[in-house]
């Protein structure tokens, strides 16, 4: 199975004609023949013309999209996953939205940070312009404001891990809730901070939002000592931070030592799973009916790892339930999610084997 | 006398400048070769895959997203053209009409995406994963039986089930069996009905009988051909003919005249692939623990080509292009025509045979072996020689000088 872009929000009329209209157009879908018309009318995945490109430092930009569908939704701190495609090969990075939720024109964001060596971002930097298209994959991640809001938030970012934090700041500022909140952000120079003049904007517009910029050619790396002096109070806010490993991890130790690690909100991609470091399930047997291999999964171990044990050679992606490369139809059986605990799965459901388990026997169409 | 032929062979290729063995008529090339000089072979073979692989890019999407958008563009218009079937001539374009666009779809489009050919695209509108084909066998199911095992397994009698499809005997290892008198008949439906075919194929009668397929699984095939039957058959039979209104017999005839076409051409195309005389069948001993280059050579050698135009090629889904799509399963059709003169250069070096022949020669000796192989008896057909480039006329010499005409993808309708 290969990734694909979210499905778009749809009239139930609408949904209710297409399935009727498949009598005619089996086994293709009455999409198929919408997009001989127009690509952007098709259902089969969302997809986004890109409205336009805003330099913002020297090394990013952000991309202002405009989906085909109806926005679904995200929550302030979310990411999303965007495919693109390059000589004639479809891509997917996963971005942080830096756009609020709910905007009035339906239009989201986000920041691109221009790796060189990379494959999307040199795309988004030099090939990409106004009504290109990409596909939109699904909001995830949990790393996002709470609701209600808190009422004295601290935001630390450094870099482009400003990019989440931006989104809570706007979310904030359009719910006219930025009463009391601190935010330092940590970039090399003043040249590289990015969204600085929307951010001192806010600053001068909203009294209760207090900017703190720290350049780290001048004052080194954010530390214990730059907070408590910007921020007494750091150890009763609830706080969240973004910005590279080093940095969050020096922070997560102070918290650790000094604070309430239960105030600290980070944004972290999830860690590979499904290798058996957890003890979750009673693991179980999976037949893989196309390659024909039948494989042991122990406690803790993925079908796809239990799988390559085996010797099968099966689709796989970001091996953390993210992107849905690994997906395959479950024929029987019933899994548990090694994410959450959860025992789930029907017959015919299309499943990640990354995060699943069998829990007993399974069958499965890979 | 044998020895003294061979020697005389080898030599002669020494001459020549070929690393080619003697070679013996009949008799497996394989056997002929070196261990090192099979290594070496795979390894060219691969060689020829990997360049193609690396160069593909924008233009074979181009290519196959032009050649989805015609046939769906052609569909729409033949039915379209149908509604008002009552007219002869609308009958007649009609039905010409859908039966080159199912044709595109099952041959150049459904089978070559559902290799996995256009997979590295990673469109997944265009993915062997979540495509499906206009024909009466579900994708998944047809995957297993061709994608898996004849293609694994290709002209290994007792193991490639496509070897006579488990009802013909279509080689001489295969035992005889009275039932094999009816099959000149049987093979006049089966080209009629070969769709159905090949959708009861996938079942694999003979892993149920033996019991080695778990029964819910052959529930579950039964009850996915059971589905994808009933879509077809409410699509080209009760609703398009709806569409007619009262005239909707006449478009039924149309829609069941399209699948025949369809059927009977896939049939052809099909059974020339790997029943022409020039073709090799292997035992399942010459084939255990083969290496990749003996498994390279067991393809070149299972399989034929059939001459014809570039339309032609397109129409057939480039399988008269069967040595290469053999070689290289997973490569992208468009491709076959311009690898092919790498692959003879390959065969033209190791003095084996590159097997093809005009449409009408190939199709003839497949009948030809179906009548004969009824009876009881039957000898291998003289195979050929190693292949040897035909010498160049100095006109096509001028010609292949000029610009990369090899590079071209083939042009379609």
């Amino acid at each position: 199975m290969v990734e694909t872009g979210a499905k778009p929000k749809i009239s139930p009329l609408r949904e209710r004609l297409q399935r009727a209209a498949r009598t005619l157009t089996t086994p293709l879908l009455p999409d198929d023949y919408i997009a001989l018309m127009n690509p952007l009318w098709s259902t089969r995945e969302l997809t986004g013309t890109i409205e336009r490109i805003r330099r913002e430092t020297a090394d990013t930009s952000t991309v202002v999209i405009r989906p085909s569908f109806e926005w679904p939704g995200h929550q302030a701190g979310q990411y999303l996953r965007i495919g693109v495609e390059i000589n004639g090969i479809r891509h997917w990075r996963a971005y942080s939205i830096t756009s609020d939720p709910g905007h009035p024109d339906g239009l989201v964001s986000i920041t691109v940070k221009h790796v060189e060596t990379g494959k999307m971002s040199p795309y988004f930097a030099r090939h990409a312009e106004p009504g290109s298209i990409v596909f939109l994959g699904d909001v995830e991640g949990t790393f996002c404001l709470p609701d209600p809001p808190p009422a004295q938030p601290l935001f630390i970012s450094a870099g482009s891990g400003i990019t989440p934090i931006m989104s809570m700041i706007r979310e904030l500022a359009r719910r006219e809730s930025l009463d009391d909140a601190i935010h330092i952000h940590g970039a090399r120079s003043a040249d590289d901070f990015i969204f600085d003049e929307m951010l001192r904007g806010l600053a001068e517009r909203h009294p209760g939002y207090r900017l703190h910029d720290h350049f780290s050619s001048v004052k080194g790396r954010i530390g214990g000592a730059t907070i408590e002096e910007i921020c007494p109070d750091w150890r009763q806010r609830e706080t969240f931070m973004s910005g590279p490993e080093g940095l969050m991890s020096a922070l997560r130790e102070l918290w650790k030592r000094e604070g309430d690690p239960e105030l600290l909100h980070q944004e972290s991609f999830q860690p590979v799973i499904g290798l058996g470091e957890s003890e979750v399930g009673s693991g179980g047997t999976v037949r893989f009916r196309v390659t024909d291999v039948d494989a042991t999964c122990e406690q803790g171990v993925s079908i796809l790892v239990g799988g390559e044990q085996a010797g099968a050679v099966l689709p796989f992606g970001c091996r953390m339930g993210i992107c849905h490369t690994c997906v395959g139809r479950l024929a029987a059986g019933r899994l548990r999610d090694l994410r959450t605990g959860d025992v789930h799965g029907e017959q015919g459901e299309m499943v990640r084997t990354c995060v699943n388990a069998p829990e007993g026997h399974v069958e499965i169409d890979l | 006398m044998a020895t003294q032929n061979q020697q005389q062979q080898h030599e002669q290729h020494q001459r020549n400048g070929s690393k080619a063995p003697a070679f013996v008529n009949g008799e497996n090339p394989l056997k002929k070769l070196t261990p090192e000089q099979i290594e070496e072979l795979g390894k060219e073979f691969q060689k020829i895959h990997d360049d193609v692989y690396d160069d593909l890019g924008e233009s074979d999407a181009v290519y196959i997203r032009s050649l989805i958008e015609f046939h769906r563009r052609l569909a729409v218009l033949s039915r379209i053209v149908l509604m008002a079937s009552r007219y002869w001539p609308a009958w007649v374009l009609g039905t010409t009409g859908l039966s080159v666009a199912k044709i595109l779809e099952n041959m150049e489009i459904g089978h070559n995406v559902l290799h996995g050919q256009w997979d590295w695209m990673n469109d997944p509108a265009i993915h062997s994963s979540t495509w499906d084909w206009d024909t009466a066998s579900p994708a998944s199911a047809w995957k297993h039986s061709h994608n898996y095992v004849h293609h694994t397994f290709t002209n290994i009698v007792g193991k490639d089930k496509d070897v006579g499809y488990e009802i013909m005997r279509i080689d001489p290892k295969q035992p005889w069996h009275p039932v094999y008198l009816a099959q000149p008949l049987y093979n006049i439906l089966l080209a009629l009905f070969f769709e159905w075919g090949v959708a009861v194929h996938d079942l694999d009668f003979e892993a149920i009988r033996k019991g080695e397929k778990p029964k819910k699984q052959v529930r579950d095939e039964l009850r996915a051909i059971g589905l994808k039957a009933r879509r077809q058959i409410v699509k080209d039979y009760v609703a398009f003919p709806a569409l007619s209104g009262k005239h909707w017999k006449k478009t039924l005839y149309a829609n069941l005249t399209a699948n025949f076409v369809r059927n009977v051409w896939s049939y052809a195309i099909i059974f020339c692939g790997h029943f022409p005389d020039q073709t090799y069948t292997f035992t399942e001993e010459e084939a255990v623990d083969e290496s990749r280059g003996a498994w390279y050579v067991r393809q070149l050698i299972g399989a034929a080509n059939i001459d014809g135009s570039p339309t032609f090629h397109v129409m057939s889904g480039n399988l008269s292009y069967q040595v290469e799509h053999h070689l290289y399963p997973d490569m992208p059709s468009s491709r076959y025509a311009q690898i092919a003169p790498k692959v003879k250069a390959v065969c033209e070096r190791y003095g084996l045979p590159y097997n093809t022949g005009p449409f009408r020669k190939q199709l003839g000796s497949v009948q030809r072996t179906i009548l004969r192989l009824a009876f009881p008896g039957g000898r291998p057909r003289p195979k050929p020689g190693p292949y040897r480039r035909p010498p160049e006329p100095p006109a096509a010499k001028a010609d292949q000088n000029g610009a990369g005409r090899a590079d071209e993808l083939p042009a379609f309708p």
